[in-house]
C-alpha cells in the first residue's frame, strides 16, 4: 500500500466538502484514515482535517490525489526522514530510529517509501537510487550504512485487523484458563486449511496466483512438553498433512523427540508405559550421541536412526527447521544454532511468507520469535501457565492470542478440527 | 466571447447606459463608474473586481492571463477611493463577488470553473464568516453569480443542475424550500439569475418572464433590461456591478 497525507482545511462539513472527498477516494479504489480532525468552535471557526489515503499503486495513488485537489485537499508537506551514517560495522549512529513490529514507512526524496523486514527494535536502513528502506539488527550494520535518525518523516500505521470474523480479527491477548477455547482452535484449523491451500496454489501457479496476505507458511513454535505431555502424534501428524512449514525450537525438543523414537521414552519416563524407566535419564544423552554420530539430524532420520515423530515428519515433509541452542544445552544436537547471532538470522531468513505463527509451551522461543515477527502475522501462543502468553503481550507482541491450556490437548484437538482420527 | 459573435459597440454603450439608469432611477442605487482601459474590455464586467465588505477589500486573481492585467486597475481604483485593500495571502484563483456571494450570515462560493476552493479558507479568515463552497459543474455557469442569486429577504434564486449533487444538497440544507426560487433552464440560460437585487428591486435581464413571476410573486420589483450584446460574452446584469458597501 502506498499513502500520502492531505489536509483539508475550510467550511468542509456543512459544505459537504469532506464529504465529497472522502467519497472520491473511495470511488477510485482507495481507502483513508482520518488522522486527525480540528472542528471549530463557531460557525466562522474553519475545520482542519488530516487524511491519509492509501491506494495499491502509485500510479492509483497519483490518480486519487489529482481528483481530490481540486476540492481543496493539499498533500501535507513533510520533510525527509533524517539519516546518519553508521560510524562503524555493528554500531549505529547516535539517536538511530529503533522500530516497531507496526507497518513502517519513511520518507524518502518526497515519497514515502515501506520498510521491508519489519520487526521490533531495529533500525532502519535506507538507500536512496532506488529509494528503499530495510529493517536491520544493530549486529549487521556496516560502516557507512545510512541509518534513519530522530523522529521525522516516518510513519507508523496502526495495525490492520486481518479481513473476517475469526478469532485473529480481534487479535487480542484472551489470557485465562476459564474462557471457552474451542471456538480458537476451529479458526486456527480454518486458518492453516486457507493457508495450505494458497502454499498449494503458490507452488503450483506461482507467487502471483496466491494470495500474499495470507501468507503461505505456518510457522511452529515448540517446546518439549509437547513430547513429555504425549503431543507427539498429534504435532508429527499435522507435518505429514503438510499444515506446517517452519519448526523453530531449542535442543530439547527434537532431543526428546528422538528419544521417544529410539527409547519409547521422553526424560526417561515411558510414554506408553507411563512410569520412569531403569535408567531412563540418560536415555536423551544416548540420543544425541547417536544423532552427533549420524552427522545432522536429517541424516539421522535418512539413516532410519530416528523412524517417526515430529523431527522425523518434519525431515520428510522439508520443513524449514532452526534450532536455536541455549547455555544449559545437552551435547547439543547437530544442527543446533550455538551462536545467537547466527540463530536470529536464520530465524529471520525463515520468516518471510509466514501467515500463522503457533507458539506452543516453551516461553524463551515464543519472546524471540514474537521479537522477530511484523505485527501483522497473525499469532497464537498456547500455554498451561497463564504468565507465558501475558508475558509475550508484555514483551511487544500484543497481536497474539493467548490460549491457555495444555499443549498435547491443544495438538490433539487441533488435529482432529483438522480430520485427524488419533 | 467568439468572434463571430463579436458585440456591437454602440449598442452595447446604449444598453450598459440603460442599465445605469434602471439601476440609479428604478432601484435607486447609488453608483460609482470607472474609466474604461484601453484594449482591456472585460473591465465592464467589475464584478470580478474583487471582493469588498467590511471595510476590507480583497482584489481578484483572475485564472484568464488575458483578465490578469486588470487586477491592478482595480487595485488602483480602491486604493484611491480609500477601501483598504487586504491581500488574499494565498495562490488560490478568486475572481471576486462574480463567484463569492451570500446573506448577511453565511457565504456561499462557487469553484471549480474561475475560482478555486483554496481561496475560500482564506477569505473566511480574512471576513471570520463561513464560506460554504459549491461545486460548479456547468460550464455555461462558470461564475457564482451565472447561477445564484441571494435576495434581500432572504431567499434564493438560482439554477440547480449548475451545481454538483453535494452543492445542491448544501443549498438544500441551508435555505429553507420556500425561500428557494428555481430558475428554468431557458431563463437559465438567458442569465436570469445574474440579477442585481437593491432593496425590493431586481433588475434582470429582459426575456426572463417565469423568474419576473416567481420574484412578483415574492414580493419583489423585477426590472427587466434588455443586455444580449454582454450575454454574448457570457454576462449580464450582476456581472457589470459590484456591491460597493
Amino acid at each position: 500500500m502506498i499513502t500520502e497525507t492531505v489536509i483539508l482545511k475550510g467550511h468542509i462539513i456543512d459544505s459537504l466538502i469532506f464529504a465529497k472527498v472522502l467519497d472520491t477516494i473511495l470511488q477510485a479504489g482507495g481507502t483513508f484514515d482520518i488522522s486527525k480532525i480540528d472542528v471549530g468552535t463557531r460557525r466562522e471557526d474553519p475545520t482542519i482535517a488530516k487524511i491519509s489515503i492509501r491506494a495499491k499503486s502509485p500510479a492509483l495513488l497519483e490518480k486519487i490525489l489529482q481528483a481530490v485537489q481540486p476540492h481543496g485537499a493539499v498533500v501535507e508537506r513533510i520533510s525527509d526522514c533524517h539519516t546518519m551514517t553508521a560510524p562503524q560495522d555493528g554500531v549505529l549512529p547516535d539517536s538511530f530510529y529503533a522500530t516497531s513490529h507496526l507497518s513502517t514507512q519513511v520518507r524518502l526524496k518526497g515519497k514515502w517509501v515501506g520498510v521491508e523486514a519489519i520487526e521490533m527494535d531495529l533500525a532502519i536502513r535506507v538507500r536512496f537510487d532506488p529509494p528503499q528502506a530495510l529493517a536491520i539488527p544493530m549486529a549487521t550494520v556496516k560502516k557507512g550504512d545510512c541509518i534513519v535518525t530522530g523522529r521525522g518523516g516516518i510513519q507508523v500505521f496502526p495495525l490492520e485487523r486481518p479481513k473476517g470474523r475469526d478469532v485473529f480479527s480481534f487479535m487480542e491477548a484472551q489470557v485465562s484458563s476459564e474462557r471457552p477455547h474451542q471456538h480458537i482452535i476451529t479458526d486456527i484449523a480454518k486458518r492453516m486449511r486457507l493457508i495450505r491451500a494458497n502454499r498449494h496454489k503458490d507452488l503450483i501457479q506461482g507467487s502471483e496466483a496466491s494470495n500474499q496476505n495470507i501468507g503461505t507458511k505456518v510457522l511452529f513454535v515448540g517446546g518439549p512438553a509437547i513430547v513429555h505431555s504425549g503431543g507427539r502424534d498429534a504435532l508429527s501428524w499435522l507435518i505429514d498433512e503438510g499444515f506446517i512449514h517452519v519448526l523453530f525450537s531449542g535442543n530439547a525438543l527434537p532431543a526428546h523427540d528422538m528419544e521417544a523414537s529410539l527409547f519409547g521414552t521422553s526424560l526417561g519416563f515411558g510414554l506408553s508405559a507411563g512410569h520412569i524407566a531403569p535408567h531412563g535419564h540418560e536415555h536423551h544423552l544416548h540420543t544425541i550421541n547417536k544423532v552427533r554420530g549420524s552427522g545432522s539430524i536429517k541424516q539421522a532420520v535418512e539413516s532410519g536412526l530416528i523412524k517417526d515423530g515430529i523431527i522425523a515428519s518434519c525431515v520428510r515433509q522439508n520443513v524449514d527447521m532452526v534450532f536455536a541452542g541455549s547455555i544449559r544445552d545437552d551435547g547439543p544436537l547437530p544442527d543446533v544454532v550455538t551462536d545467537t547471532v547466527k540463530a536470529q538470522g536464520a530465524m529471520r531468513a525463515a520468516l518471510p511468507g509466514v501467515g500463522l505463527a503457533l507458539m506452543v509451551a516453551t516461553t524463551l522461543h515464543s519472546i524471540a520469535t514474537g521479537n522477530c515477527l511484523p505485527a501483522k502475522v497473525p499469532t497464537v501462543c498456547v500455554d498451561i501457565n497463564p504468565a507465558v502468553p501475558t508475558k509475550l503481550s508484555d514483551r511487544g507482541s500484543f497481536q497474539a492470542v493467548g490460549l491457555v491450556m495444555d499443549s498435547s490437548s491443544f495438538l490433539k484437538e487441533l488435529a482432529r478440527e483438522l480430520d485427524w482420527s488419533g | 466571447m467568439r468572434v463571430s459573435n463579436a458585440a456591437d459597440p454602440d449598442r452595447s454603450k446604449a444598453q450598459w447606459r440603460n442599465l445605469m439608469q434602471t439601476l440609479e432611477k428604478d432601484a435607486g442605487a447609488k453608483l460609482q463608474r470607472m474609466t474604461p482601459i484601453e484594449g482591456l474590455p472585460d473591465l465592464v464586467f467589475t464584478a470580478n473586481a474583487g471582493l469588498t465588505r467590511d471595510g476590507k477589500t480583497v482584489i481578484s486573481q483572475f485564472r484568464q492571463k488575458e483578465r490578469q492585467p486588470e487586477e491592478e486597475y482595480f487595485k488602483r481604483w480602491f486604493t484611491e477611493h480609500d477601501y483598504s485593500v487586504i491581500p488574499l495571502g494565498v495562490e488560490s484563483y478568486f475572481e471576486g463577488a462574480g463567484d463569492l456571494l451570500g446573506f448577511t450570515d453565511i457565504w456561499f462560493g462557487g469553484y471549480r470553473q474561475r475560482s478555486e476552493i483554496g481561496a475560500y479558507a482564506a477569505l473566511s479568515k480574512i471576513y471570520d464568516k463561513e464560506i460554504l463552497p459549491l461545486e460548479l459543474v456547468d460550464k455555461k455557469f462558470y461564475h457564482l453569480d451565472t447561477c445564484f442569486c441571494p435576495l434581500s429577504g432572504g431567499e434564493l434564486l438560482y439554477y440547480p443542475a449548475a451545481f454538483d449533487f453535494y452543492a445542491q444538497e448544501t443549498i438544500a440544507n441551508r435555505i429553507e424550500e420556500d425561500r428557494q426560487l428555481v430558475v428554468p433552464q431557458v431563463e437559465a440560460e438567458r442569465f436570469a439569475c445574474n440579477a442585481v437585487c437593491v432593496d425590493r428591486h431586481v433588475v434582470l435581464p429582459a426575456g426572463c418572464d417565469k423568474t419576473m413571476d416567481l420574484l412578483k410573486h415574492h414580493g419583489y420589483m423585477p426590472h427587466p433590461v434588455e443586455l444580449g450584446e454582454f450575454a454574448k460574452s457570457g454576462g449580464s446584469a450582476k456581472c457589470l456591478t459590484l456591491a460597493l458597501d
